[in-house]
């Protein structure tokens, strides 16, 4: 089945019947070894037991930049490509993409109060990460602001490019600006700085969180082709009403014209 | 038992925190879900069918 095929919602719906059960449960069996792993790793020598927090925080910030970057395929998919399934893929990643980010910063807050003595800086990472949450929200807000989703879908994704520019600020940001965040320690150039007894649980974690958001995102994005469907069904069902009652109507007054 | 040293309670709040929003996300998008088939279900006995004459609730 190539990308052409998936442009037609009944084929893209029969996919996601057939994939989603599988994905869901290798979701849990991933989530379920990751959890037992990172259970099971040692206390770091500095942070103590608070290292574990890594293993929800990390995966959930990257989730909130990655969802982003598909949400920037999906609006050049809208604007260049007119793919019809380019605008379900943005809408329906939004409100996912938000719940990461808000985890993200939430496990953060979390994790810096007992490390740093604080729950937030107004440092480079922590406000571009911010941003981005709202940034999630103002695009979740534009979707319900506009009635016609072909319409919105095209704000949606100027304002989604626009956005990506956070991105790599976000990435950079510890680089580039004094920060109480710590620099890149698993993707980065000589490999990564963690222990083998970190990195793979984290990894394991980061796979789960990947198959969990790609199961919830074809979830709903199914959600938003059936609303799609009842949208179109009621306004034809609304315009056969209109013109059912105007011949009526019409009738009506030809039969007084006529006495 | 598993100890978690002085700050047990950040990190179980981390946990119990994600745990809960993804569950709430799941439970949204499967209430929404039940919700959309259930009003395509409305249309199609009220004799709204799609142009194609397929029943709007058909994924196949």
């Amino acid at each position: 089945m190539t990308l052409i095929d998936l442009a037609n919602p009944t084929r893209f719906l029969a996919l996601t019947a057939r994939l989603l059960p599988w994905l869901a449960g290798a979701t849990v069996i991933l989530l379920a070894i990751g959890l037992y792993q990172a259970a099971l790793a040692p206390d770091d020598y500095q942070q103590g037991a608070t290292v574990k927090i890594m293993f929800i925080h990390v995966p959930n910030a990257w989730l909130s930049m990655f969802v982003w970057g598909v949400m920037s395929i999906a609006s050049l998919g809208t604007l260049v490509w007119r793919h019809p399934l380019a605008d379900v893929a943005a809408k329906a990643a939004a409100p996912i993409g938000a719940s990461f980010t808000f985890l993200a910063l939430l496990t953060g807050s979390l994790w810096g109060r007992p490390m740093w003595g604080t729950y937030w800086e107004w440092d480079a990472r922590l406000t571009s990460v911010l941003i981005l949450f709202l940034m999630y929200l103002g695009l979740m807000a534009l979707w319900r602001a506009v009635d016609d989703p072909s319409r919105a879908a095209r704000a949606a994704a100027v304002l989604t490019l626009v956005g990506a520019i956070n991105l790599p600020i976000i990435k950079f940001s510890v680089d580039w600006w004094n920060t109480l965040h710590q620099p890149a320690s698993v993707m980065r150039m000589g490999g990564s700085t963690l222990d083998k007894s970190f990195l793979v649980p984290l990894l394991l974690m980061a796979i789960a969180f990947t198959l969990l958001f790609v199961t919830l995102h074809l979830a709903a994005m199914r959600n938003e082709i059936l609303r799609r469907r009842v949208r179109s069904l009621q306004m034809m069902q609304a315009s056969r009403v209109a013109f059912s009652s105007g011949a009526r109507e019409d009738g009506a007054s030809k039969e007084v014209g006529a006495t | 038992m598993m100890s978690l040293g002085p700050y047990a309670s950040f990190i179980v709040t981390s946990y119990a925190a994600v745990a809960l929003v993804v569950a709430i996300l799941i439970g949204w998008i499967a209430l929404d879900y039940r919700n959309q088939t259930e009003r395509l279900r409305e249309l199609d006995r009220s004799g709204v069918t799609r142009r194609s004459g397929r029943s709007a609730v058909d994924a196949s």
